[in-house]
């Protein structure tokens, strides 16, 4: 078999790119301080609007009433999960459940189209660390100053510019606790009390945390946590065919690279030997993991584009085309076919669109309704004076409506079944206990046990209505 | 201490516990610092050593660990001391905080209690026929009944063999709040003695004589010959006319209502049964496990049940 090439990925020491030396190797790798140089361009648009438009929806929903709730609030205390109109309780997790591998599968196919999409445009450790460097670069200034204020020894100027951005850091990530925990208990009665220390200790504890997390994750973890710890990082490559979206250099044009005079045109250099890789280092300058893209698809990349842009910008600036790193995938870089339609892309979609609709209608369908009917354990029928049969059953009947309900019960399964009482009123969300004694005559029963149902309906509203199966048992007279 | 092992491991098993819980945390710091490697240097093909792993000819490359992971290891073996020094968690070292789960289902009853308590004792200051109209204090009694009595009385309370019926308006030792309560704070103890020395044909007789008073089909001369014995023997307890006596938990006969009555059982086979060995019934005196501010409320559902549909 052969051996697939790889490399050392040991990130690089900044603006060095050095095949890998003789190094004695400590307990533990360095870490390099990866600073990360901005740039503009198409790609960098997107991906800040796309930022913009998450933080937004991060920041904005816990603010947004309908009526006088919350329009989503998960009410741990209580147990209930208010989403938009709906309240979910935890007998629905299932739910939870099949919305996670909904996302979960989601993620596989954006995976097999697009590559690490999520990674670089949607992760929130990405859209954080990419503020935090927003920050860092209008306190501190730009790539070079910023590894020449860190060269220098502590002054005046270095002092309030560091201060300066840990206070902005921290601010931000205090703000993205009282966001986090503003999901969990009501955020227009959070920040009131959180200042006047009347809020819920644990409240104070979670806003801590988020923020010494943001504030750990975005500001000094950053693309350790996407190397070391991220678990779609570790397996996202098994989802990678030869027609995945990556982000590449292309060797075959920019080799063999090297400076040259700018007054070169693109036909001189090529004819004087030069690939269109001018060796300016701005694509390794710019990523925010740190590699170099022309060593090929490595497992740090986030596919963020940067690269691209920078790139593109200084082939316009030389006058060479576009295109020299870009998103491209395996099979066109070697000039091959590449086909978007593929089973494995066909197989993902048919899976999330089914499961996708199969969630559609589990919401949809949902009964605001739940009830228990369990026999009573110590007597398994009662003789009546009378001669009659009778069963006890205590009904455990739960509300799941945002309104009160008066229910109607019914029993059915055999002739002339009676109840001793069939209406039970129940209020929004909550839920009762009702024992109801079924009586049946000797002569209707054939045997030890019969099967009836319990249906409970509610007085307003005919679409609610829920059925449970159990038994009636009781001796045969013969 | 008593735990579930009684009052602690013998010597063997708790030194067992000790040896494997710090040999697994030696295990693991030896592991970290065995993996330590110093030598990364390429071969003449500029080759680095690897894992010695390989999948589909993918080899693993031994890189070391980032510092601050490896730091963070070195933080979890700190604090896992620690909390063997703290906590239980060496075989009979109890730990220097003295924490126990005794300790802390204790703490948590008595947080619990200082919650309730409250609740209870508002309602303790109701008397039990206004409580009784209280929706919501019935609901509260209503689940106090369903976990302390309905495993008996039945969660209908229409209690069964040799379990009072609540339901209906035959008291044995009276329906009054105040009757309701004694019986649930200090219990009952109902005595029905034995008559077997009486004799086949007595017993026979004063069966057929209660049957009469209850209008059951019976043998008329029998009850006749019953009814001497009956005033000499029985109406000490249940009275003259067979109607009982609250005062001593003496049933009424005259009803039709029968506490020992199996489920498809004659009558009668029912009172010889009960002539010749006679019965005992206990109710648990409820104060001892349950407290009198729920006995209270419980009196009040019980109460209750009389006003229901």
């Amino acid at each position: 078999m052969e051996k697939i090439p790889s490399q050392d990925v040991t990130p690089n020491p900044v603006g060095h790119h050095t095949p890998s030396e003789t190094v004695t190797q400590e307990m533990y790798a360095k870490r390099r301080h990866i600073y990360v140089r901005e740039i503009k361009g198409v790609f960098q648009k997107l991906r800040r609007s796309a930022n913009w438009a998450l933080m937004l929806v991060f920041f904005l929903l816990p603010w947004i009433n309908i009526g006088d709730r919350p329009l989503i609030l998960f009410d741990l205390p209580n147990r209930e999960f208010h989403i938009f109109s709906a309240t979910f309780y935890p007998q629905e997790f299932i739910l939870l459940s099949w919305l996670l591998i909904i996302c979960a599968f989601g993620l596989f196919f954006i995976t097999v189209f697009a590559g690490r999409v999520w990674c670089g445009y949607t992760c929130p450790q990405s859209v954080w660390t990419f503020l935090f460097i927003w920050l860092e670069h209008r306190i501190e200034g730009s790539r070079n100053r910023r590894i020449k204020l860190d060269s220098q020894p502590m002054n005046a100027e270095k002092a309030w510019r560091k201060g300066g951005k840990h206070a902005a850091w921290l601010l931000i990530a205090l703000a993205t606790g009282v966001t986090f925990v503003g999901y969990f208990t009501p955020i227009r009665d959070l920040v009131t009390e959180l200042p006047t220390f009347e809020a819920h200790g644990w409240s104070y504890f979670w806003v801590g945390f988020f923020l010494v997390f943001t504030y750990l994750n975005a500001g000094w973890l950053r693309e350790q946590v996407c190397i070391y710890m991220c678990p779609y990082a570790r397996f996202q490559s098994v989802m990678f065919d030869r027609d995945t979206l990556i982000v590449s250099y292309d060797e075959s044009r920019g080799e063999p690279r090297g400076h040259r005079k700018k007054s070169l045109s693109h036909l001189e250099a090529r004819e004087a030997g030069y690939g269109d890789c001018i060796d300016c280092e701005l694509c390794v300058q710019v990523c925010p993991t740190g590699i170099d893209i022309r060593d090929g698809l490595q497992y740090e990349c986030i596919t963020c584009a940067a690269c691209i842009d920078a790139c593109d910008s200084v082939m316009d600036k030389m006058g060479y085309p576009r295109g020299l790193v870009r998103y491209t995938n395996e099979n066109a870089l070697e000039g091959k076919k590449s086909h978007i339609m593929r089973p494995r892309l066909i197989g993902y979609f048919t899976a999330l669109v089914l499961m996708v609709g199969t969630f559609t209608w589990a919401i949809n369908d949902r009964m605001p309704l739940n009830f228990d009917a369990e026999r009573e354990r110590t007597q398994l029928y009662q003789v009546t004076r009378d001669g009659q049969i009778s069963n006890v059953f205590s009904l455990t009947i739960r509300n799941l409506d945002d309104q009160d309900h008066v229910y109607q019960l019914s029993v059915t399964g055999l002739p002339n079944l009676t109840l001793d009482s069939s209406t039970i009123s129940v209020p929004a969300g909550e839920s009762r206990l009702k024992v109801v004694t079924v009586t049946a005559s000797p002569d209707d029963l054939q045997q030890p046990s019969h099967p009836i149902v319990f249906t409970l309906q509610a007085q307003q509203d005919a679409d609610i209505r829920l059925e449970r199966e159990t038994s009636f048992l009781g001796d045969i007279r013969r | 201490m008593n735990n579930l092992w009684g009052d602690s491991l013998s010597g063997f098993w708790s030194a067992w516990i000790i040896i494997i819980t710090l040999g697994t945390i030696a295990l693991s710091v030896w592991i970290l610092l065995a993996n330590r490697r110093t030598d990364k240097t390429p071969d003449a093909d500029g080759n680095v050593e690897t894992t010695g792993h390989a999948a589909d000819g993918i080899e693993e490359y031994d890189n070391p660990l980032p510092k601050w992971w490896f730091q963070l290891f070195v933080l979890t073996v700190v604090f896992a001391l620690g909390y063997l020094v703290f906590y239980p968690g060496l075989g009979n070292y109890a730990g220097l905080l003295g924490w126990s789960q005794e300790g802390q289902w204790e703490e948590e009853v008595a947080q619990a209690e200082e919650r309730f308590t409250p609740i209870f004792s508002q309602y303790q200051e109701v008397p039990i026929p206004e409580l009784a109209e209280d929706p919501e204090a019935m609901q509260v009694a209503e689940r106090i009944y369903q976990n302390n009595c309905a495993v008996c009385h039945g969660s209908n309370a229409q209690g069964g063999y040799g379990f009072p019926n609540l339901t209906d308006d035959d008291w044995l030792y009276g329906g009054e709040p105040e009757n309701i309560l004694t019986t649930l704070n200090n219990g009952r103890n109902g005595l029905m003695p034995a008559w077997q020395q009486l004799g086949q044909n007595n017993i026979e007789n004063l069966t057929q004589y209660v049957l009469s008073l209850s209008n059951e089909e019976h043998d008329e001369e029998r009850a006749e010959q019953g009814e001497s014995t009956f005033m000499a023997v029985c109406a000490a307890c249940h009275g003259p006319s067979g109607t009982g006596n609250t005062a001593l938990g003496a049933p009424n006969l005259t009803d039709d209502i029968w506490l020992y009555l199996a489920p498809g059982q004659e009558v009668g086979d029912s009172i010889r049964q009960t002539l010749r060995n006679g019965r005992n019934g206990h109710m648990p005196a409820q104060a001892a496990y349950i407290g009198e501010e729920r006995v209270h409320l419980v009196a009040a559902y019980v109460y209750s049940l009389r006003l229901a549909d």
